[in-house]
């Protein structure tokens, strides 16, 4: 008798050489983990998002209706994929969708596919304009964060004790350091352009930045955490080599927040380490990030991990960390043939060809 | 020597770096790295020993043949880039 593979859809395929989406990394490792005892369903928005043309990752790939276009859409898109490629489990990666993913765990439930994520009010808990609420309660420093619906804030903040240099971000995604009223006013307009209002101001915090990536089990525990600090950025600011780190104090930082916020699901844990060596909370993502790849390279694949809970397995023992293990991406490129492309663009889906 | 200090960093950092033979160390906490030459790479491993400011002195005199004022100047001005390194 003929057993059917376990079938994952993972979304985020937009591994963008200057900011990559963490879909393809989170399919990589899954690939590392299971093999060929796994079926991979890549979800991407764009046809030209390059994790939807490697087959040796990809077994079959999709488009999505973007979430600007509504959870009935996107839900109506996914019950569709679903009947084709009976999916088992759903490991959404992107800022973009995530609320609408949480909106919907019920319904993706019904047809038939699981998730692991955290539910509305614990998502909305960890959002950027309530992450000082929440260190605040899970007794962690941070810096103060404003929200701001126009930019005038910016020209007399100093004022009020607000001085430059400031962190303006997106509600979603974004952040830029800016020097003056000039820099910050430009940088609101950019930000509400592409992430939409509010904007946010944050005090900028001098330091090292550190991110640590686990997965919370939704009864108050953190697994597998992985620590990461950045040895060389790409020109928006994120990681183009890393190397793993081991710190305790890092840890229970990670293990408070999560025991506040109950969490369940990936998340990555961005902080500062200012110069008194204390860490401050920046922000927190609530999936998976770009780099997680590295948690297969030090013995801790957390997508793996992720994909046992959500079928309610025991979680399996996670390796010690090994802190200076590396990582450094390259750029590289896909053959496609247009004929692939054409099926994409047309009928929103294909089978990609495995590469090399 | 005068103004000049002998205070390393916290011992229980410098404890935890990884010293290679090749002089390269790595800080697994910071995940930060750095280079030593044959000296410091000595120096640090005493520390690691927790021998005491005199005791590494003594062991650099003997292991690089060198008389005690050089002794104490290098690991003097080594002490100053790892106060630098490892606030």
């Amino acid at each position: 008798m003929k057993t059917k593979l376990l079938t994952v859809a993972v979304t985020g395929m937009n591994a963008l050489p200057d900011n990559p989406g963490p879909g393809l990394a989170v399919a990589r490792c899954l690939r590392e983990a299971y093999g060929a005892g796994i079926r991979i369903v890549g979800l991407g928005y764009d046809a030209l998002d390059p994790g939807l043309y490697l087959g040796q990752y990809c077994d079959s790939v999709y488009l999505l209706s973007y979430p600007l276009n509504g959870a009935d859409l996107l839900l109506e898109r996914l019950t569709d994929i679903q009947a084709v490629e009976k999916i088992d489990v759903l490991i959404p990666c992107l800022d973009a969708e995530l609320p609408l993913m949480v909106g919907l765990a019920e319904k993706l439930a019904e047809i038939g596919l699981k998730t692991f994520m955290p539910d509305a009010e614990q998502f909305e808990r960890r959002s950027k304009a309530r992450l000082p609420e929440l260190a605040e309660a899970a007794g962690i420093t941070y810096p103060e964060v404003k929200t701001l619906a126009n930019p005038l804030f910016f020209r007399t903040c100093d004022q009020v004790g607000w001085t430059y240099p400031l962190v303006v971000k997106g509600v979603f995604y974004d952040a830029k350091v800016v020097a003056n009223p000039e820099q910050a006013v430009a940088a609101f307009h950019s930000i509400a352009q592409e992430w939409g209002l509010p904007v946010l101001v944050q005090r900028f915090v001098a330091g090292e930045e550190y991110n640590l990536a686990g997965i919370g089990d939704g009864r108050g525990n953190l697994l597998g955490e992985v620590m990461m600090k950045k040895r060389a950025v790409t020109t928006k600011g994120k990681a183009w080599a890393g190397v793993a780190t081991a710190d305790e104090i890092l840890a229970e930082v990670a293990r408070k927040l999560v025991a506040e916020l109950q969490w369940k699901g990936p998340l990555e844990v961005e902080v500062m380490r200012d110069p008194k060596g204390v860490y401050q909370l920046i922000e927190i993502n609530p999936r998976f990030p770009a780099w997680i790849y590295l948690s297969h390279g030090v013995g801790r694949n957390l997508p793996a991990l992720l994909l046992e809970l959500a079928m309610g397995r025991p979680a399996p023992a996670m390796a010690a960390p090994r802190p200076g293990t590396m990582f450094i991406r390259h750029a590289l490129e896909t053959i496609v043939p247009m004929s692939l492309f054409e099926t994409l663009m047309m009928q929103g889906q294909c089978t990609p060809e495995s590469q090399g | 020597m005068a103004g000049q200090t002998l205070d390393f960093p916290n011992v229980e950092t410098l404890r935890r770096l990884a010293l290679s033979e090749s002089g390269f160390i790595f800080d697994p906490v910071t995940g930060n790295s750095f280079t030593v030459n044959h000296t410091g790479q000595a120096v640090l491993q005493l520390i690691q020993q927790t021998l005491d400011v005199e005791e590494i002195i003594q062991k650099l005199q003997a292991v690089f043949e060198i008389d005690a004022l050089v002794a104490e100047r290098d690991v003097i001005e080594f002490a100053g880039q790892l106060r630098g390194c490892f606030q």
